[in-house]
Formats: C-alpha cells, sequence, structure tokens
C-alpha cells in the first residue's frame, strides 16, 4: 500500500515538471508527446457523475419557459424557436393556472363521477393507474395563445415563445374516459358533463358528452413519466384538439348534466366577441394553425445569404395536418413544404423548407391546411370576423420579416 | 383482474372452510356458485373495459359534499339570502382592492360596463390595455346567467382565500355586483329564488359554437 501511494506520487510529481516546463518544452519532446496533449481536455479525463434526474446542459441554461402576468393569472410560455421535432419536453411545456398550482398527495385524492349516471363511483389514484391505458401524441394550445397578434395594433418584436408559446406537444398516457363514464353507467338524459379541478378556485368547464366518450382520456402519465405538478399532477382531463382550458387539471369531479352550468370561464375570458356583437360560446376546437420555427421572431441569421432551413410546426384541432406552403416572399408565391413524419392525428407536425436566402429582405409566412381542408386566414380576414378587442382562437398565419442584416421581426401578413 | 378476483374468492372460501367445518362450507359453495355465473365462460382478454369495476361506490354524503356547481336554472343554489347593502360592505373588504372600486380599475377582471376597452376617451386606454388586456371584458356585460356570479364567488374568491365566505355572504357580494351593474336595486335581496331570475345583458347577445347547443 505504501509503496503503491510512492510510485503514484513519483509519476504525479514528474508529471506536473512537465507541464510547469511549458509548451516548447513538450513540443521538443514530440516522439514523447500523449493524446491527452493535443486532443480536447473532456477526452483526457474522466467525466463527471450522473445523477438520479437528468438535467439539460448547463451550456442550454438559456433555454427556459418566458413568463407573464399580464392576464393577472400565471402564463408560461413554450420557446417554440428552441424546439426540433415535434415533442415539447415536460418542462417546458406551456401552462397557464389561474390560482396557483396546488399541492396534492395522490394517495388522498380521487376522481369521482356524479350527476347523471345509474352508479356515482370514485375512483383512487392507485386504482385508476389499474386501468388500461392508452398512449398518444397530441399538442395542446390555450385558447389565448398568439393573443398580442390578434390586439395589437402594431406587431410587438418579440420571439415566437413569448408571441405564440401557448402551444406544446407531448405524449400523453391515461384512461379513456368512455372506461370510468360506462362504468358509471350514463344515463339517457347525459348531454354534458362538468369538469372541476382540486385548485384553490376548483376551476371548472362544462364539455359536451359525446367527444369525452369518443376520445378523451384521463391523463396520468406525460412524456412517459407522471404529469408535472403545473400539467395537473396526479391526474388531468385531455380532450384531444380541444382549447387548453378545459383539460381540466388535477381533475377531482365529474358532474354528469344535461346541458352546461356556463361556468365562469365559459362566461366571460374564454368566449368571443365577434364582429357583429353576438358571443361566440363553447368553441371548443383549436382551428389550423403554423409557426416558422426557424427562423423566428428576434433571431440573427448569422450570414447575411446563404442556406438556411425553414423550419417550422403546424397542428390542428380537427385532425392531421395535409399540408403547409411557405413563402418567402410575403405571400406572392408558395412552395410547398416537406411534412416530416411521423404526420399525427392533432399533434404537432413538422415541416422544412429548403431555403437559399439571397441577402435582401424576405418575408417567411407558413400557412397549413388539415385533412378537412381547413386552412389559416390572413390577420385581416380574422380580424373582420371577431370583435375588434377579441383575442382567443387565433389562428392566422404568422409571417417574419428577415431584414437585410439578418434580424428577423414579427410583422403581419 | 376477473381471475385474480376469482382466486380470491376461493382462497377465502377455502380458509372459511377450514375455519369453520362444515358450516363454513356451505358459505364456501354459496360463493363459489355466485362468482361463476358472472364469469360467464369469459377469458381473460375478453373483459369490457366497462366491467372492470374498480370504481367504489360514492355515497349521497360525498356528492353533497363536493357538488358546488350552480346551474343557469337554479339547480345547486343553497338556502340563505343576501342583500345589496350588505354586499357593499363585504365588497369594500373583500373585493376593491383587485377589482377597484366601482368594480372597473382593476387590475383583477372588470366586473362592471360594456365590454370592450375601458373608456374609448381614456387618454390612458393604450396603456391599461396593454397592462391588464383582461379589462376589455367585464362580468356585466359578457356573462350570460347571474348564477355564474354565485357560483364563481363562492368556489374561487376572495383569490388569496377562495371558499371563506358563507353562502349568505357570497349572496350579498353577488347582490352588490349585480347592482353595479345596474341590473337589480338598491334593496334587492338575493336568493335562490330571486338570483336566476336576474336577467343578463350577455345572454341575447349568446351564440354557441357547439353545435348541439345551438
Amino acid at each position: 500500500m505504501t509503496s503503491d501511494n510512492g510510485r503514484a506520487g513519483l509519476a504525479r510529481r514528474t508529471f506536473l515538471g512537465a507541464l510547469a516546463a511549458g509548451s516548447s518544452a513538450a513540443a521538443m519532446a514530440q516522439p514523447a508527446q500523449t493524446l491527452a496533449a493535443r486532443l480536447p481536455g473532456s477526452m483526457a479525463r474522466a467525466g463527471g457523475a450522473d445523477v438520479p434526474y437528468g438535467q439539460p446542459s448547463p451550456h442550454e441554461a438559456g433555454v427556459q419557459r418566458t413568463p407573464s402576468n399580464h392576464s393577472g393569472f400565471a402564463v408560461w410560455r413554450t420557446p417554440l424557436e428552441t424546439q426540433r421535432g415535434i415533442v415539447t419536453p415536460s418542462g417546458l411545456h406551456f401552462s397557464v393556472h389561474h390560482s396557483g398550482i396546488p399541492e396534492i398527495d395522490p394517495q388522498r385524492h380521487s376522481l369521482r363521477i356524479h350527476g347523471l349516471v345509474q352508479r356515482p363511483l370514485q375512483f383512487d389514484v392507485e386504482r385508476l393507474l389499474r386501468y388500461p391505458m392508452v398512449s398518444r401524441v397530441h399538442f395542446l394550445e390555450c385558447a389565448g395563445n398568439s393573443a398580442a397578434n390578434a390586439l395589437s395594433p402594431t406587431p410587438l418584436d418579440q420571439t415566437l415563445g413569448e408571441i405564440a408559446g401557448e402551444v406544446s406537444c407531448s405524449e400523453w398516457t391515461g384512461v379513456p374516459l368512455r372506461y370510468l363514464l360506462q362504468e358509471a353507467g350514463l344515463k339517457d338524459t347525459a348531454r354534458w358533463v362538468v369538469a372541476e379541478g382540486a385548485d384553490g378556485a376548483s376551476h371548472n368547464r362544462s364539455v359536451p358528452l359525446q367527444p369525452l366518450l369518443d376520445h378523451a382520456m384521463v391523463a396520468l402519465y406525460q412524456n412517459g413519466e407522471r404529469l408535472r405538478p403545473s400539467q395537473g399532477y396526479p391526474l388531468r382531463l385531455f380532450i384531444p384538439g380541444f382549447e387548453g382550458n378545459v383539460n381540466v387539471k388535477w381533475l377531482h369531479r365529474l358532474e354528469v348534466t344535461d346541458a352546461p352550468a356556463f361556468t365562469k370561464d365559459e362566461s366571460g375570458l374564454y368566449t368571443q366577441p365577434l364582429a357583429d356583437g353576438r358571443i361566440e360560446r363553447f368553441a371548443f376546437h383549436m382551428d389550423v394553425k403554423s409557426v416558422i420555427t426557424h427562423p423566428s421572431g428576434r433571431q440573427t441569421l448569422p450570414e447575411p445569404h446563404g442556406f438556411y432551413e425553414i423550419a417550422g410546426l403546424a397542428w390542428s384541432g380537427y385532425g392531421r395536418i395535409a399540408r403547409v406552403d411557405v413563402s418567402v416572399d410575403g405571400g406572392r408565391t408558395w412552395t410547398a413544404a416537406q411534412l416530416q413524419g411521423p404526420v399525427l392525428d392533432r399533434a404537432f407536425t413538422r415541416f422544412t423548407l429548403p431555403w437559399r436566402w439571397s441577402g435582401r429582405k424576405a418575408e417567411l409566412i407558413s400557412r397549413a391546411t388539415d385533412e378537412h381542408g381547413r386552412t389559416q386566414p390572413l390577420r385581416s380576414e380574422w380580424k373582420r370576423r371577431y370583435a375588434m378587442h377579441s383575442f382567443n382562437h387565433y389562428n392566422a398565419v404568422q409571417a417574419w420579416r428577415v431584414q437585410a442584416d439578418g434580424r428577423v421581426e414579427n410583422m403581419y401578413a | 383482474m376477473r381471475e385474480t378476483r376469482m382466486c380470491c374468492q376461493l382462497a377465502i372460501a377455502a380458509s372459511a372452510l377450514r375455519r369453520h367445518g362444515a358450516a363454513g362450507a356451505s358459505v364456501a359453495i354459496a360463493l363459489v356458485v355466485w362468482v361463476v355465473p358472472g364469469w360467464g365462460g369469459a377469458s381473460e382478454s375478453t373483459v369490457a373495459p366497462s366491467a372492470i369495476g374498480l370504481g367504489t361506490v360514492l355515497t349521497a354524503e360525498e356528492i353533497e359534499r363536493y357538488a358546488i356547481t350552480v346551474f343557469p336554472d337554479g339547480r345547486g343554489l343553497p338556502p340563505g339570502r343576501g342583500t345589496v347593502e350588505q354586499g357593499a360592505r363585504l365588497y369594500r373588504v373583500q373585493c376593491a382592492a383587485c377589482h377597484g372600486a366601482q368594480g372597473i380599475e382593476g387590475p383583477a377582471s372588470r366586473l362592471v360596463g360594456t365590454d370592450g376597452f375601458i373608456g374609448w376617451s381614456d387618454p390612458l386606454r393604450p396603456l391599461r390595455v396593454r397592462k391588464y388586456p383582461l379589462q376589455v371584458f367585464s362580468v356585466g356585460a359578457m356573462w350570460p346567467h347571474a348564477t355564474t356570479l354565485f357560483d364563481y364567488v363562492r368556489r374561487g374568491m376572495p383569490m388569496h382565500a377562495p371558499k371563506s365566505l358563507t353562502d349568505e355572504e357570497v349572496y350579498a357580494v353577488t347582490g352588490y355586483v349585480l347592482h353595479l351593474n345596474g341590473l337589480v336595486g338598491s334593496q334587492a335581496v338575493i336568493d335562490r329564488d330571486t338570483l336566476p331570475r336576474v336577467v343578463m345583458p350577455g345572454l341575447a347577445r349568446t351564440v354557441s359554437a357547439w353545435p348541439a347547443e345551438r
């Protein structure tokens, strides 16, 4: 033991001596040069230890959600401009909560189903976890996403995430809601379900029964792990394609009824005043929409001209994306972008288009069309339908102006 | 799942036999007879999801404890009553700090007024809208049913202490907000009979995007 230490100590002193002799000495001693001396430092050291729950590289510390409290409640937006592929990391998924994030002990949480059912039932979380589950990749978008573009008379110079980051896409896993509703036994008069969360203000929304039976789930997992607290831990309602706030987080109660309750959020905040003065309610589907993520707002193209890949995301609350057209000249001409697979039902679809930038001012726009032929309006067309102060369900095309110096700015097409 | 449960039943039957001899045996046989018809010859892989049966009975008492939703026709409204006058006092203490003395100042959601931006003649309008976009919608202008006011105040207000008001206090605050909107008089008494009868301006303007509700 002692002699081993002695030899190691000698070797170490020799090594330190060589370092102290300086680089000229090392260069002269070429025959003895080690790989360590000429390769990057990370290749000449044993690496660091891993941690129980992996984290992004410290060099990616700038990839963060952007918060805002302008609405009187917390909104955290996904930095879509940093995302590649179609799945949003769970920690970057957008979230909006009107009364904060409740702390819920899953062992003391239950889902209750009552109202127009034969057998009012409750399911504790442990029981729910024993039901057959399905996994689906779906986007989730806040009804108020892109409100700044809808409301502001002039385009705000913001990043894509700041403008339109209240949309994300995850793999959601849970129990099809129809299993539980059928177990409770629906009465003939059942038409709607009032879903309620276990947060401070018991956020609740009325949802028509049929889409719940068709494809809603009680989601317990997101991207392979249990839901994050800000996504409704331990369970949330998930209705593919429907506006964010009906996907009730911290779900604890489903009251089956014959009519909607006209809850707070279906009375004011999540309704749309129309241009003719009427107020549109229960517009659940998020319509077809797309955004170019690369390049996008407040980015700068590093060289004045040359090859850039235009990449973006498209989605529709009604189904699959059929095509995305891209214009680099402000909408005068359009080219069909390539859709990267998989093209999934009510999920982000990645599109790309190779582009050789001339170095002159350019205006980039994407326009998505879904399998039902629904397509995106221009901002002026969207504004004509709604009252001046309306902002929900904004799905007009997003345009970016690329200045000659490479700066990319939000613009209205 | 079914199989597991059957095994359990059989195990219970077997242990009953051991412990109670002949008397237990009849219990055991009864259990087996009771389980087998439900079995129906179905294999494990054909259990219908709706027949999994892991839900437990929700009692009437439990439902009553949790079912706080109020519907436009007044279903769900509790007994009790409150006056506009009581509401005015409560509003000053519980609501004005966030909603403003007149229910129009914010920063929290605007309670009073026609919808649209705060006063077109207000020189600070763009700043106000930028700072508090939700001020563009008001409860008085948008909400189609007065029952929603009771429902939301009771479940969610005041924000720092939701569900801390009594039903009487909620009726009173509801009455005062309706009064601020000119929808009930200063002497009004609000209870489960009068509240659903208040006609909100938002109702006539309502159009449903959901086909079944048109």
